[in-house]
């Protein structure tokens, strides 16, 4: 990132860092057939990997009694299961467990990639990886419903929440259709994708500013706002671990709540 | 610097048409295979391994509560019956002890009767020694006596013959004294 950065100023200007940022060529550039392999995807791959990696190594070979990886893996599938899956959806929750583990520790790796060198990107940034996951919970939530209450019980559901008055309904039901079957997919990716893209374009300007006024254009007056930088660069990136950590757990707590919604009528 | 040059120029270019909430179809693709890949190892295979080791655990552990109770309960059974049995013990003891103190009293009073018969049977036996041995001695002495009688009247008749007064003086003296002796030795027998 900082190879780009550094040439991101071009000329004498100091020019913040853009959406260029996000915009990663073929790492193998001509060759026809790795043109889908980019950073981001590299990036996904790698998370991907990184989930069975850890998941196989934790669970693998489960013991009785745990040792090493295991107990790390306890705790991580006992705060998927006691903080989203079985608060969201109650007894049905150790069921979805294979769903939201995956999911949640997915997303979190993908996220923890912006702040890991060398990677320096988180993946969700890129729209189309929210979209993949938001969709497949949306289908999931559809099909669950209509399965689950009967394709008129379901949108009855969704539409027209019992006990409120009739004359309420001319308001709710497009309100509630429309927030529930045609918004949530849409908030559910944008609200990961705009977190992560908004994280990373904050902390590529810190570094930047840093990278510029310590390095580049090192001044006696330049210098101060370099330090700033430079300072709030980590901070960021502090912030950032939580922000990225809090988003993955409540994408994954939005999509245990929307699967109940769908298991059970919401009113 | 001319690689950093040549991203620059990429970057540059590449700012004209790239749109955040553009998805890239490569992005799409790979993402939904990764995801699946995800779901199929980690959400298929392992949480459910996890799943049932953390239930076998829980019931592992509860199976382990159970039969520490069981043995608890087991081990308090056992105690009782021990003090039950020891207190049996105790009082079959002290029955004991009061029998061996009843006979051993009872004993102790018998063999002081024998020794009591037997210390009456020694003594006895031995007056009766002392009395036969009292009538041997009164024998002998007579004996003597009647031989010391004869050797003292032979003396007095060859020696003085001549005063007979005086001779039956000294005779019934002597007479006397033998009565005397004997009135003694009598006394002292009985």
């Amino acid at each position: 990132m900082s190879a780009r950065l550094l040439a991101s100023g071009s000329g004498d200007k100091f020019e913040a860092p853009g959406l260029h940022i996000f915009d990663w060529k073929p790492i193998f550039e001509g060759q026809a057939g790795l043109a889908w392999l980019t950073k981001p995807t590299l990036i996904v791959i790698l998370a991907a990997l990184a989930v069975i990696l850890f998941a196989w190594r934790a669970f693998g070979n489960p013991k009785l009694v745990p040792r090493g990886v295991q107990n790390v893996g306890e705790v991580a599938y006992l705060l998927v299961r006691d903080q989203v899956a079985r608060p969201m959806l109650g007894k049905d929750g150790d069921r979805w467990m294979p769903f939201l583990f995956s999911t949640f520790f997915f997303v979190l790796f993908m996220n923890y990639a912006g702040v890991i060198p060398v990677l320096q990107l988180p993946a969700t940034s890129h729209i189309a990886i929210p979209i993949v996951l938001a969709l497949a919970v949306y289908g999931m939530m559809l099909f669950l419903g209509i399965k689950h209450q009967g394709l008129v019980g379901y949108f009855k559901n969704v539409m027209f929440p019992p006990g409120l008055p009739k004359a309420l309904y001319v308001i709710l039901a497009p309100i509630e259709f429309l927030s529930t079957i045609i918004l949530r997919p849409f908030t559910h990716a944008v609200r990961l994708f705009a977190n992560m893209f908004a994280g990373h374009l904050l902390i590529a300007f810190f570094a930047t500013v840093a990278w510029w006024f310590l390095a580049e254009k090192l001044t006696p007056l330049g210098a101060g706002v370099g330090v700033v930088g430079f300072v709030m660069t980590i901070v960021m990136t502090a912030f950032e671990i939580f922000v990225q950590s809090l988003q993955a757990f409540i994408f994954t707590l939005l999509a245990a709540s929307y699967i109940n919604s769908s298991l059970h009528a919401d009113h | 610097m001319t690689n950093l040059l040549a991203a620059s120029v990429a970057a540059q270019e590449g700012q004209q048409h790239y749109s955040p909430l553009a998805p890239e179809p490569a992005e799409l693709v790979v993402g939904t295979l990764a995801f699946l890949i995800v779901l199929a190892l980690v959400g298929w295979k392992l949480v459910p391994a996890i799943r049932k080791t953390l239930e076998e655990r829980t019931e592992a552990i509860e199976g382990g509560l159970k039969k520490a109770e069981d043995a608890q309960a087991e081990a308090q059974a056992l105690l009782a019956k021990y003090n039950e049995q020891l207190k049996e013990a105790r009082h079959e003891a002290s029955r004991l002890r009061e029998e061996a103190r009843e006979q051993g009293a009872a004993i102790i009073a018998e063999m002081k009767e024998q020794a009591q018969a037997e210390a009456r049977r020694i003594t006895e036996a031995a007056q009766a020694q002392i009395e036969a041995e009292r009538q041997q001695a009164l024998q002998s002495l007579r004996a003597e006596i009647g031989a010391l009688s004869v050797e003292l009247a032979g003396r007095v008749v060859g020696e003085s013959l001549e005063d007979s007064a005086r001779q039956s003086r000294v005779v019934d003296r002597f007479l006397e004294e033998l009565e005397e002796r004997a009135r003694t030795q009598e006394q002292i027998t009985s």
